[in-house]
């Protein structure tokens, strides 16, 4: 499948179940709801090394906030509900608690229950209040500032993550602005997140490493510069791979993700040095959920 | 939606017990069935049919109408549907409801919502003392639900109360939310003294520093709290002053005690 001069391999995205929820942080301004939000969703890139992967969902109007002040929808990811709760606790806690002006709450109702004031309140030190507002609980928690506002919990639902799609290009700037019209398309779609640096992943991995003490390593077969040593999977025109990496609350989710993106990307074409697109996958026996990408072209 | 309408023939000459008429324990029954039902009363027990005329038939909503302050315990354990009381109500309305809705058109008597846990009941008049208060011997008071009362209220309203939320439009007697433990106290009128007294935890929300405030709060200062937005959204479509309180830019003088005892109880002063 050729589509403005892309190549579209007849491959999949493999995904795999995760755990997810969305916290509602707003602040006295955008400004400072994303200085919290950024923080809360820093080093959270995969859940390899981070314990969970998260970032910020959209930007809400303060119409849309439980206390009429503007903020940010994050969400974040994790193998397991028990895993998620830490990895909450602890974000919430070090970057929304400590940020001025912060205020955090459930970002779905729904879900199995986890704490997210509901332990940091004991930083109140005895001081800390709890009000039961519209059928929700909430922790008024006294700080420097004033009072952090913290709901209880937040809901747990389960997730997908791991979608994607590779864009080979003929050079790395080329490889890069694809992917960045790509995540800016993305970003428009609700319930995902692109939890790498700037929505991209340059260095796509492969199960297993020649070194013992690692699980992954390199994925050699699309790297560019040792293309003539490795059993490549570049034609000798493409210069440089980029990759984006999808997590949504549903496959349906990830899957308007992947359609948005690629669109973007086939829009710029091989004017633009787009040479083809691709998708990671290990064979299809490890992951639950497969994203065709020509079955979601042709949706 | 089905009504069951009992409409008072005489005022009674006893105070009647009322805590078997509600929706779920009507329902399903014959007029005849519902009218041979015994109150207990001041003296012998009574006839429900003796004392009022039935009409309409069983179903989540019950009126009585003509009601007077000797009906008391009306909607007692209610647990889902509606009660709408034309007329006066006597001594523990709404008494340890969970879930429904009582709504009173006239006043109501002593400890009315004591013990509730749930549910909306509202006084379109006065309530008499000790609204939402336990009763003697009893730990706790209202632990949830809300309670709005149009005209005033007597002494000792919110004794003990544990949660949930009272809403007093006009003015309070003495020891307004004495031992409270927490939940959401309002008042839009003014205060008796001793407001607050023994107060643990909890929020009094009042719209100007009352007299005879227990020596025992403490002056914290003017702060605007972002808890009072969530309050304000909550209380939308309810009366004035609760329902017309400002999302945004509402300031408050924050007096925490008592601090005779546990003293995190917060009263609060609107700006």
């Amino acid at each position: 499948m050729i589509a403005n001069g892309v190549l579209i391999d007849d491959e999949f995205a493999e995904a795999f179940p995760m755990k997810a929820t969305r916290v509602i942080i707003t602040a006295q301004n955008l400004q400072w709801a994303y200085n919290a939000a950024h923080a809360a969703t820093g080093f959270a890139t995969s859940v390899i090394a981070c314990g969970c992967e998260a970032g910020v969902e959209r930007e809400l109007a303060p119409e849309e906030t439980p206390d009429g002040r503007p903020g940010v929808a994050i969400l974040l990811f994790a193998m397991s509900g028990k895993e998620l709760g830490k990895q909450i606790e602890r974000r919430i806690g070090q970057c929304v608690l400590t940020s001025p002006t912060s205020a955090a709450f459930a970002g779905i109702d729904g879900g199995e229950p986890v704490a997210l004031g509901k332990n940091l309140r004991f930083f109140g030190d005895g001081f800390q209040q709890s009000k039961f507002i519209g059928g929700k609980r909430y922790w008024r928690v006294p700080v420097m500032d004033g009072e952090f506002l913290v709901e209880e919990t937040t809901g747990i639902v389960p997730a997908v993550g791991g979608g994607n799609f590779l864009v080979l290009a003929e050079s790395q700037p080329q490889a890069l602005a694809a992917c960045e019209a790509a995540i800016v398309a993305m970003k428009r779609v609700p319930n995902v997140i692109m939890p790498f640096p700037g929505g991209v992943v340059r260095s796509g991995s492969k199960v297993g490493s020649k070194y013992k003490a690692l699980s992954a390593s390199t994925n050699d077969a699309f790297c560019p510069t040792i293309r003539g040593i490795t059993r490549s999977q570049l034609s000798a025109e493409v210069g440089s791979v980029m990759e984006i990496v999808i997590d949504g609350l549903t496959a349906d989710d990830v899957s308007a993700a992947t359609r948005a993106g690629l669109d973007a990307v086939i829009r710029l074409g091989a004017a633009a040095g787009v040479r083809r697109i691709s998708a990671g996958n290990y064979g299809g026996k490890l992951g639950k959920y497969h994203f065709r990408l020509r079955e979601i072209l042709a949706s | 939606m089905s009504a069951l309408r009992l409409t008072l023939r005489a005022a009674p000459a006893q105070r009647v017990d009322c805590a078997p008429l509600t929706p779920a324990a009507l329902g399903g029954k014959s007029a005849a069935e519902i009218g041979a039902l015994l109150l207990a009363a001041g003296g012998p027990p009574v006839r429900v049919d003796d004392l009022f005329t039935i009409e309409g038939t069983p179903g989540d909503t019950l009126v009585l109408a003509g009601a007077t302050a000797r009906l008391d315990g009306i909607g007692t354990a209610l647990n889902g549907g509606t009660i709408e009381v034309d007329g006066d109500a006597g001594d523990y309305l709404g008494r340890g409801m969970a879930t429904g809705t009582i709504r009173v058109s006239g006043s109501v008597g002593t400890f009315a919502g004591s013990g509730m846990t749930g549910g909306e009941l509202r006084v379109r008049g006065h309530a008499g003392d000790f609204l939402g208060a336990p009763l003697p011997g009893e730990h706790r008071g209202i632990r949830g639900g809300l309670v709005l009362v149009e005209g005033n209220a007597g002494e000792r309203a919110g004794d003990r109360m544990r949660r949930g939320t009272l809403l007093i439009k006009g003015n309070t007697g003495a020891l307004l939310a004495s031992r409270m433990v927490a939940g959401t106290i309002a008042v839009g009128g003014t205060v008796g003294p001793g407001a607050g007294t023994g107060m643990r935890r909890g929020t009094l929300l009042l719209p100007a520093l009352p007299a005879g405030l227990p020596a025992t709060f403490n002056d914290c200062g003017t702060f605007p709290l972002s808890f009072l937005t969530l309050l304000a959204r909550a209380w939308r479509g309810l009366p004035a002053p609760f329902g017309d309180l400002p999302e945004r830019g509402l300031r408050v003088r924050r007096l925490m005690g008592d601090l005779a005892a546990e003293g995190k109880g917060e009263i609060l002063i609107r700006a």
